[in-house]
């Protein structure tokens, strides 16, 4: 169970140094031109797949009405991204920006907090023996398998009962709970933080709190990345939840405000435009934050898959 | 756990600190995990009655009457069926694809591998939701950019819904599986490849013979939260249900699930997530024992 392996951290600086283990088949001696190239074609042909939805998407975006049915569907036409934007923007008060600053609050708030209480139980299960530690760690275990919309019906039964459903709790309190977070947490900070720090730290007359916050946060902080990124996808993801929560439309996060105003497109053709540029840009800050953090991610995701 | 000694008095000493560090997620994991599951329980063994046929609704314990109706639902099955196929074809194509792509990631072969991780791992940041409605889009009959392909096949019909929504699945998860994929591969010391370069073995036959068993653990664990996420298919054929009237509003279990709290038979539903949570904990216990005796062997 090491946190990150060797070769992982040696493959993410390969921009720097070329890896020492692979020269012989780099220096193409042994691989012909014919494995290369199927090789390759394989690689453009998926990415291909992968990518020309998300291209469509953008070209689709930036059309006028008329030129959305008239023109190549995968190349510009008039340049509206824009108007279609401000058209988004101007629709019934502004909605789809509230939809997307419920997402935010949702998303990025809830994975934060629960990005903080996940390491928490993780890093005290790794670092702290008590009785029935492994009893709890495997109960959280379970967590795992189980799926956050196996849980949405149950959850709403609760919040009914106790009347909050369509209220912003209902969906963002049990967004807080990452069992997944708890489990890497506690591999990474076994592997990451050392013993001999944390009592250092101690003998610095700092408290178990503030050992935990100044010291190991920093250690596990690819984890933590790691975790606060997985948590905010799975909430800006979750569908089932807000769906059987919520009734007031306010309240909506972007993916659910999206879902019904597709519903809505046969009755008012009008808004297939605004489904279109606003699933564009819900999706735009989602791949910004991964590209940006994925030196953190790619190393957490590798601690996390090995078991 | 080998220094158990060392730490043990250590716990004494911070009994405190343990609490505030495990009291947050303990209190909100019972709170939304446990205490949850057990009010479906608790909920789905109780049955409605009435006195006389318009006298006030009053709930009562049922016993096992909800999962009697349970099993005698037929749409229930059928959903849990057509699921149940979705995975076996879709589960294994996925995963295919995504050891391919590791594989060939991870192999001299390539070059600009750092893009092409990228590329393949981007519709994973696209929820579900916005998958759904996009994919809807291509596969139509006169918005598609493939116009040629979706004339003369019709995406959207009964016979085909599933296997579009399977491509749907697929196209969002492929990259992440490739990433867990493709992570396992990295930790493999290179040195275990050198012997096998120097004896003259090809890429093929080293990723057959050496690179795939060893990460079959990695292949295990994506393999149970792939069975996990296709029992639980929920938002996709929700969507499909705007493009298409072939997805019907008991299409898959979780589908059906909503749609008999709407009516609302609560205790119904209650029994059928039981059920359900039941099925897919069964399944995928049974995949990793399965698995674990044969890497084993």
């Amino acid at each position: 169970m090491t946190a990150t392996s060797p070769r992982l951290e040696k493959a993410q600086k390969t921009a720097k140094a070329p890896k020492p283990g692979r020269e012989n088949g780099r220096s193409g001696i042994r691989e012909s031109a014919a494995s290369r190239t199927i090789a390759m074609a394989v690689m453009v042909v998926a990415t291909l797949y992968f990518l020309t939805p998300i291209w469509w998407l953008l070209v689709a975006s930036s059309k006028t009405r008329a030129d959305f049915t008239t023109t190549a569907p995968l190349w510009f036409a008039d340049f509206a991204l824009f108007d279609n934007i401000a058209a988004l923007f101007d629709y019934r008060n502004a909605v789809f920006l509230r939809w997307l600053g419920n997402s935010a609050l949702y998303a990025g708030v809830g994975a934060l907090l629960a990005t903080i209480i996940a390491a928490m139980a993780g890093y005290a299960i790794a670092k702290y023996s008590f009785r029935g530690r492994e009893l709890l760690f495997n109960i959280i275990l379970g967590g795992v398998l189980v799926p956050a919309t196996a849980l949405a019906l149950p959850l709403f039964l609760l919040f009914s009962q106790v009347g909050a459903t369509n209220t912003i709790w209902a969906v963002f309190l049990p967004s807080l709970v990452s069992p997944f977070g708890v489990y890497l947490s506690r591999i990474y900070a076994a592997a990451s933080v050392p013993d001999e720090i944390v009592e250092a730290a101690r003998i610095d007359g700092a408290g178990e709190l503030r050992t935990f916050f100044t010291v190991a946060t920093r250690l596990m902080a690819p984890a933590l990345v790691t975790i606060f990124l997985f948590q905010f996808v799975a909430i800006w993801n979750n569908f089932f939840l807000p769906l059987i929560m919520l009734r007031d439309e306010s309240l909506f996060p972007v993916t659910l405000g999206l879902y019904v105003w597709n519903t809505q497109v046969s009755q008012i053709p009008d808004i297939r435009a605004l489904v279109i540029v606003g699933s564009l840009l819900s999706i735009i800050p989602l791949i910004l934050t991964f590209l940006g953090l994925q030196r953190f991610w790619q190393s957490g995701l590798a601690s996390g898959g090995l078991k | 756990m080998t220094d158990t000694a060392v730490r043990r008095p250590r716990a004494v000493r911070h009994r405190g600190s343990i609490a505030i560090f495990l009291a947050p997620f303990g209190m909100l994991f019972a709170l939304f995990y446990i205490v949850p599951i057990g009010y479906a329980v608790y909920q789905s063994l109780l049955v409605v009655e009435r006195d006389g046929t318009f006298g006030p609704a009053v709930q009562v314990f049922g016993g096992l009457t909800q999962y009697i109706a349970v099993f005698e639902n037929q749409a229930f099955w059928s959903s849990i069926g057509r699921v149940l196929l979705f995975g076996v074809v879709q589960v294994p194509i996925m995963l295919g694809i995504a050891l391919v792509l590791a594989l060939l990631l991870d192999s001299p072969l390539v070059r600009g591998s750092k893009f092409f991780r990228l590329a393949f791992f981007a519709p994973y940041a696209v929820p579900s939701v916005i998958a759904a409605i996009m994919w809807g889009f291509l596969y139509s009959p006169n918005l598609s950019p493939f116009t040629g392909v979706t004339q003369a096949v019709d995406f959207l019909s009964a016979g085909n819904v599933l296997w579009s929504i399977a491509n749907v699945v697929t196209w969002v998860y492929v990259g992440y599986n490739m990433l867990i994929i493709y992570s396992a591969l990295l930790a493999i010391p290179s040195e275990i490849y050198e012997a096998a370069r120097l004896d003259g073995a090809s890429q093929l036959r080293i990723a057959w013979s050496i690179k795939i068993p060893l990460v079959v653990p990695a292949l295990v664990l994506t393999g149970i939260f792939s069975i996990i996420g296709t029992l639980q298919l929920l938002a996709e054929p929700q969507v499909f249900q705007s493009f298409t009237s072939a997805v019907t509003s008991t299409f898959t279990p979780n589908l059906t699930i909503y749609s008999t709290a709407s009516v609302p038979n609560i205790s119904l539903a209650a029994a059928m997530s039981v059920v359900l949570a039941l099925a897919t904990f069964v399944l995928s216990f049974t995949v990793l024992k399965l698995t674990q005796r044969r890497t084993a062997a």
